[in-house]
């Protein structure tokens, strides 16, 4: 069965919130309608977003690391909004695995937002029905467009890659190797809920840098070496790397 | 600042636009709905149980019989709740949706269980007020009639409310305080106590009826109310949700300090799941439902007489604001697990 999910990478997100404006622009402009945007310019701008970049500062100063964390709807394996909705304008589809509102069904009782524990449902204010990240569904099955981008367009905006889509009960997608690679996780695995969307954890990062990979030995501009011939006597790293 | 030591944000350091706790925000149309068909249920049950009694000869039959006014009343209780809650909905007109998903949603469940409870009151008021009593069936040596068949089954369907509403918070196990037996038996006790005071009232306005059953048993349900609230009053007091930060995000530092929560103007996510009351207030709410909803009418009802009017009268009122600001503080007093994920603008 197929469970499509994103996989944020922690380690490469830098908080750019070009997944929120790209999810917003995309997703204002669909079928179902504008998304509420008050005071867009004002002091306290306001309006219904599905995705979202938090900033956390972990540790204490002067030891400390900032964490961009975009957080959206998981699409959990085990839903807990869909059966509290009186109305089955909830539902997780069966083929793709996706959890989506159907706007023409739900009566905005708000139950379902009370039922997700991860505050990824939000009312929109205008068309008084619940609205929540929809894996840009119109944009994944849509043969007008290039084979590309028919993915998440949180995914194609994102600058550092920091976000990778795929079929997570498939062990040979990018999403699945990326979870076994850098041990994703889960958010709040306390209640059981699955969530289909993983997270990548922040990773130390060493590289082992060599003499040789800043300065070849036997480089003929060398400065210092300016007028003369390097030593041919010696063998370097090129003479057994370079072909 | 969140330590691991300290499972959870202490609540005076959370800030959000609302400058209050991070806890449910108080739907006032849903407490309107709850507190309403509550004392409607009891009435019904409070009238029907006597008839019950007088029929097994363990009840005097008292003066004229005022069943049908106190089902009519209890009938539009539950209109007046319906009507509460269509204020919740962001499009009523869709309301008659929500009986689809029985299988899986209380909140379904209930909005079949209301219209039946409705239902057969109404038809239980009918066939009372028009004497379309045909005696339909024995049961032993003792005749039932239709009134009484039909009663019944307004009976079950009033239980079933009972149910229904309350699981509709107790299923949600994310809402720990909410998550527990005892919110059903709350919302059980609370409304049979209001239902069972109104009968008093009623049972001195009209000079008839077991007043002497109604005092009593209103007085018996508001202390095993108050009772059962202060258990879970007690039991929420401690009770921390497993949700921190650090399961929050997958970062498992003991020190992680909340810079930006993706929003400057607040969200959906602060405005519903947080209320703008200060710790005062709150506080106050809970002395005030405590004491006019459940010591008060208790005082009140245990030194009633049958022919003491005001103070039957006064009991009611008070314990009615008193089950209002009851079901505000129930808002207020559970924890919604997003809040950790909002708890500084920047």
């Amino acid at each position: 069965m197929t469970q499509l999910a994103l996989v944020i990478d922690l380690n490469t997100c830098v908080g750019c919130h070009a997944c929120v404006t790209s999810c917003k622009e995309w997703n204002t402009s669909g079928d179902a309608g504008p998304m509420v945007d008050r005071n867009p310019y004002g002091a306290e701008p306001t309006g219904t977003f599905f995705n979202r970049v938090q900033t956390f500062e972990v540790g204490e100063f002067p030891d400390t690391q900032t964490i961009h964390f975009p957080k959206s709807c998981l699409h959990c394996e085990d839903p807990p909004c869909v059966p509290v909705c009186p109305t089955g304008a909830s539902y997780k589809r069966p083929e793709d695995g996706i959890v989506l509102v159907d706007y023409d069904k739900c009566i905005g009782c708000e139950y379902c937002s009370w039922a997700c524990p991860y505050g990824a449902r939000e009312i929109d204010e205008q068309q008084k029905v619940m609205k929540k990240c929809t894996l840009c569904v119109d944009r994944l099955y849509d043969e007008s467009l290039p084979e590309a981008e028919r993915k998440p367009v949180c995914v194609l905006s994102c600058p550092t890659s920091a976000r990778i889509y795929g079929d997570i009960h498939d062990p040979e997608s990018d999403a699945s190797r990326a979870i076994n690679a850098a041990g994703g996780y889960q958010l709040m695995p306390e209640w059981g809920t699955q969530p289909a969307n993983h997270y990548l954890p922040r990773r130390k990062v060493s590289i082992a840098v060599h003499e040789e990979d800043l300065q070849r030995v036997d480089n003929p501009l060398r400065k210092e070496d300016r007028g003369q011939r390097a030593p041919t006597t010696r063998t370097t790293l090129d003479d057994s790397t370079s072909w | 600042m969140v330590s691991a030591r300290r499972r959870h944000a202490p609540r005076s350091t959370i800030r959000h636009p609302g400058n209050g706790a991070a806890t449910m925000k108080p739907a006032f149309s849903v407490i309107f709905l709850t507190t309403l068909i509550g004392a409607g249920q009891g009435l019904f049950l409070a009238y029907y149980s006597a008839e019950w009694l007088v029929m097994l000869n363990m009840l005097q039959p008292a003066g004229s019989d005022y069943t049908t006014l106190a089902a009519s009343i209890s009938f539009l209780l539950l209109v007046a709740g319906l009507l509460a809650s269509f204020f919740h909905l962001g499009h009523p007109e869709r309301a008659w949706r929500a009986a689809a998903m029985w299988r899986t949603s209380w909140l379904s469940r209930e909005v079949i269980a209301l219209p039946a409870a409705m239902a057969t009151v109404f038809a239980y008021a009918v066939i009372r007020y028009f004497g379309l009593d045909l005696q339909v069936l024995t049961l032993g040596r003792i005749p039932v009639s239709l009134s009484t068949l039909v009663g019944f089954m307004a009976m079950l369907a009033i239980i079933a409310l009972f149910v229904c509403t309350a699981m509709i918070y107790a299923s949600l196990k994310f809402l720990r305080q909410w998550h527990s037996p005892l919110t059903v038996l709350n919302f059980f006790l609370m409304g049979m106590a209001s239902g069972f005071t109104l009968a008093t009232v009623l049972a001195v306005a009209t000079s008839a009826g077991p007043f002497g059953y109604f005092s009593a048993m209103a007085v018996f349900l508001t202390l095993a109310a108050l009772m059962s609230r202060l258990f879970s009053l007690s039991r929420n007091l401690n009770l921390r949700s497993p949700s921190t930060l650090q399961s929050a995000i997958g970062v498992h530092h003991p020190t992680i300090r909340q810079m930006a929560q993706g929003a400057m103007g607040g969200s959906f996510n602060t405005r519903a799941f947080m209320h703008t009351y200060g710790a005062g207030v709150v506080r106050l709410g809970r002395r005030f439902f405590l004491i006019s909803g459940f010591v008060l009418p208790l005082l009140l009802l245990f030194f009633s007489e049958a022919d003491s009017l005001l103070v039957c009268a006064a009991a009611l009122l008070l314990q009615f604001l008193g089950l209002l600001a009851e079901r505000w503080y129930f808002f207020i007093e559970a924890e919604h697990p997003q809040n950790v994920y909002y708890q500084m603008i920047s």
